[in-house]
Parts: C-alpha cells; structure tokens; sequence
C-alpha cells in the first residue's frame, strides 16, 4: 500500500515540515510518493525527491495551485487517491485548509494533527489543546491525516526518486479566486522551523512596544518572533505569530517567553520545547510550571540586561 | 441574505481538562460548558451583517445533546433570528456534522454559511472544509476580514506568513479566525427576548445520515508531565545557565 505526501515548499526548496511528514508516512508505509502542487515549483520538486525514501515525487502547476486554494488542490488530489491508501499533510494553515476538503470528497474521516503513528490504522492525536492525547483506530479503508511536524525527525537527504509531471484541472466555475496576499517579508527565520524562539505577551502593552522590546532580541539571537493569543487578541502582535491551541504549534531547542502568563492554550503549543525560559514579573504565573529556568523580573529591566549579557557570549 | 450559523456546544474555554482514569475520555462530569469560542465570532459576525443590513435573517444550528439548546439560546441572545437543533447522544465526528448541515442547507437555502474554524474539545479544525467540499461550494478559511458586495465575498484569511484575500460567489462557506471581532456580550433585555425565538428539535434520523464515527477510540491519556525546572535570580545567571547547563547558546 503506498501512501501519498502533500508537501510544503516555497518553490525553490521543500520546507523542513515536508521531511518531517514523510518520516510519520514511512511509519504507515514504506512506498512513499511525494506530491508537489504550485506554480514555478520544478525546483522544490527536485529537491523533494532527494530526501530520503522518497519513492516518486509528482509535480502539478497552475496558477491556482501556486496559491494552493483549496478547490483546485482537491480536483488534482481526489483523483489521484485511487493510487494511494493514505494521504498525510503538514498541519500547517495550508494543508488544514485543503486536507479536511480532500476527505470529505473521499467520504473519510480526516485524522487531524497526529503527533504519533502506532501502526497504519492508528494514530495518536492531541485534543483539548493538548490537555489529552488521544489514541484513534480509522476504519476507512483509505486514510486522510494531517500530521503535526514539530513531534517527527526530518526525513534526511539521501534519495534519488524521478518526478513526474501530472496536469492540472482547469479552475472550476464556482471556487473561490485568488485577489492579493500580505506576505510579511523578514530575514528571521520561519516560526515554525526555528532552533530559537522568543515570544511576547501581553504584558508588553502595546505594538509598538512589543516590536521595540521583541524585534532586537530576535536578531540577537537569530531567532523568530512569537507571541501569545492574548497579545495577538489585543492587536500588539500579528496573528501569523500567534503560538497555541489556536494558532502555531513550535518545539524550538530555546523558547523565550516573555511578559506570557502561561494560559493552556498558549503552553500547548510551545510545551514540547527543549529548554523553556520565562521572564515574568509574577511569581505565580502558571508559565513558571513549564520552564526551565524561570526569572520573576519586569521584562523592562530584564530584556535590555538580557541583550548586554548576550552580547558577552 | 439568509445566513446559517453552526455552534457548537464545548467544555468552557477556561475549564482544566481532566483525563479519566480509566482512559476512557476526559471527564465532562458538572463541568461548565459554553458555546465554542470560534463559533460565537461567528455569531457575532453574521449579527454585525445584519446590523448592516446585509443579512435579512440568521439561523443557528446545534447538533449535540438536548443541553445544546443553551448554546443556541446564547447565539439567539446576540441576535440570531431562530435555532435548530438535531439531537444526537453519542459523538458525532466532523464529516458526519457536515453531511447533517448538508441537509439542513438543503431546507434552509442560506447564501452563506460562517462558522468557527475549530472547535476546542477535539481541535479537529475540519467541519467547515468538509461542509465545502460536500456543498461543492468555495471555502474561505481562517478569515480576518469579510465584506460581502452583491452576490460575493471578499474574504481576508490568516495564512502561514501573513494574509491572503480571496473572492467568492455565493454561496459560500467561511469559517472565521480569532482577529475577525470581539464577540458582543448579550445584553439581559436580548436574553429575555432570546426565551421567545424558536428552536425546531429535531434528530439525526430526521435527515438520513448515518452518524456512526468512522474513528474508534482506544484511549485518551495525560500527555506527559514536564517537569518544572528553576528559579534564577538574574540575567547573569539565566545566560550562564543556557549556556552551560542547557547549552543552547
């Protein structure tokens, strides 16, 4: 039984979350087959097919894969599914947004954000933001999963599989249109993907000031910028760095919570990080429950002596 | 413009969730429930349309348990016009959810449907897509923005990076993220009037859709504890530490 990849690429290369992907379908498979969809993604389609046991990568264009919208990634993909008996996709906003419509069309159902594959009918999924871990048997005969990148190895470099390229639907009549995008152009490294991450919570009280406190401290550290729901909530930060439940799902070697009271929703997505520091003028906020090393401290004194002690290493 | 909302009722937001011991799910026992979050954004948007006299009439559907009627009472208190609600005993996955909305569209006839993006007890992040899908309808997920002009959507979504807008015809689904408002509280003059808007009870058998889980659980366990670390009393330390001890600097 093979099983099919969808995977996440900004068309030069395939993002880290694609080998991770394909390490949790070589648990349900050892004849993986990776799809590339986008416009002006031939590189991203060489590059996926030397990762290791990769069998075959697949290769669709058009303008409205480029922009990944949902209804035309589901016309390529449901036809190709007679092939495979699962499909798995990073759970990135991307893949959440076309995975479910694919199952749907498949008449199965979708087993969302799976952290662990324990043979290929079950799989061990997160629920209550991560407050429980649910162990799920599918009795569909084909699988559609959507798989959570941050609890996998990256799958290495290492193979040499051919890609073949398949057509591309025309666009449907009644389907949603592509009109603009507001992509945030930074040289910081992706949150998703970030060895380290430094995040802001509402205790920073403004956007301004959560840009002027956060935005060095990053650069020091080559790391990425996060943010808890509540300081997304109160417009201080953008909602692309929101990590939790809700939003982003991070498991970085340092994640740096700053002025972050620890809410459930926000420790569920940053929780399986490797070491946890949290700079927090309370004592007593449930983020210290987590960290590793915790400093009850202003952030207005300890971030500026942070960046001094930094600077020293 | 008819809009249909679907709600969900869900362990509250703010409620510690405890696993049984016996693995058997988590325990709902006398513990506070409310309308998922997602959903009452929802809400509150299709009631903002209708303020704006883009909507004409709003129809919350509940499916869940007879207690469900409380969570549609709540959207009929922000300004939902009437609610429906199928009754089911047992869980009910998100495909199935989709088919019984299916039907209910079918009857209803809405131009849009908005819903929350996910629900926070099994955070599957799936009904509104799979509505879609069986609708053959576009989707607009994790939207920040909508404005409807005529017989489109212009629909502002949060994406991996930053935003993308799409254009729909209706009809259409949308299923709404956390920036796109800041749900109303129901004033006590809404909730009293809220007591008089219609329910309409009915079962899922009442659609013909079969709602047997396609998913069986085996277990539902406590993730694993982390163990809580240390108090440093300054920066010095706390950089001494990350690079020595935890050697991440």
């Amino acid at each position: 039984m093979a099983v099919l990849v969808i995977a996440d690429h900004d068309n030069s290369t395939v993002r880290d979350t694609t080998n991770k992907t394909i390490t949790a379908a070589l648990a349900v498979s050892p004849e993986v087959d990776v799809l590339v969809l986008g416009e002006g993604a031939a590189s991203a389609a060489d590059a996926a097919a030397k990762i290791a046991g990769v069998r075959k990568v697949l290769l669709a264009q058009s303008p409205e894969l480029g922009r990944l919208l949902a209804e035309a990634v589901a016309d390529v993909v449901v036809p190709l599914m007679e092939g495979y008996d699962a499909l798995l996709t990073p759970a990135t906003a991307a893949g959440k947004n076309v995975s479910p419509r694919i199952a749907a069309l498949l008449d199965v159902m979708q087993i969302s954000d799976v952290i662990e594959v324990v043979d290929a009918n079950t799989f061990v999924r997160p629920i209550y933001a991560g407050n429980a871990l649910e162990t799920v048997q599918s009795s569909d005969t084909k699988k559609v999963i959507t798989v959570r990148p941050t609890t996998f190895k990256a799958a290495p470099e290492g193979g040499s599989a051919t890609v073949e390229t398949i057509a591309a639907k025309p666009a449907a009549a009644h389907q949603a249109k592509f009109v603009s995008d507001e992509v945030v152009k930074s040289d910081r490294p992706e949150l998703s993907a970030a060895k380290i991450v430094v995040s802001g919570g509402r205790a920073l009280g403004s956007a301004e000031e959560f840009h002027k406190v956060m935005d060095p401290l990053a650069d020091k550290l080559g790391a990425a910028v996060g943010a808890s729901r509540a300081a997304v909530d109160a417009g201080y930060a953008p909602n692309d760095y929101q990590v939790g439940q809700t939003g982003k799902v991070v498991a970085p070697a340092l994640y740096i919570a700053i002025g972050i009271s620890g809410a459930i929703q926000h420790l569920a997505g940053m929780k399986d990080s490797k070491t946890i520091v949290a700079i927090n003028k309370d004592p007593d906020a449930p983020i210290f429950q987590v960290a590793d090393y915790g400093l009850v401290a202003d952030y207005k004194t300890a971030v500026p002596e942070l960046m001094a002690e930094l600077e020293k290493v | 413009m008819k809009v249909l909302v679907p709600v969900k009722r869900v362990i509250d937001y703010n409620v510690k969730v405890r696993v049984k011991p016996d693995q058997s799910g988590v325990d709902l026992a006398n513990v506070k429930m409310s309308m998922n979050p997602f959903d009452e954004i929802a809400t509150e948007e299709a009631v903002r349309l209708k303020e704006k006299g883009v909507v004409t009439e709003i129809v919350v559907v509940s499916i869940g348990p007879q207690q469900a009627q409380e969570t549609i009472r709540t959207a009929l208190a922000m300004g939902a016009d009437r609610g429906i609600l199928i009754t089911v005993d047992s869980i009910v996955e998100p495909l199935a959810v989709a088919k019984l909305l299916k039907a209910v569209i079918a009857e209803e006839q809405p131009q849009l449907v908005l819903m929350g993006k996910q629900a926070i007890d099994d955070d599957n992040n799936a009904t509104g897509q799979m509505l879609a899908a069986l609708l053959g309808w576009p989707q607009a997920t994790f939207a920040s923005k909508i404005e409807v002009a005529g017989e489109s959507l212009h629909v502002t979504r949060e994406v991996d990076g930053g935003l993308q807008t799409l254009s729909a015809d209706l009809p259409a689904v949308v299923t709404v993220d956390l920036r796109l408002n800041e749900p109303r509280y129901a004033s006590l003059p809404n909730i009293m009037k809220a007591k008089k808007k219609p329910i309409d009870i009915k079962s899922a058998a009442d659609y013909g859709v079969d709602v047997a889980p396609r998913l069986k659980s085996i277990k539902v366990s406590e993730p694993p504890k982390r163990a809580g670390g240390i108090k440093v009393e300054t920066v010095a330390d706390l950089v001494a530490k990350l690079k020595t001890e935890a050697g991440v600097l």
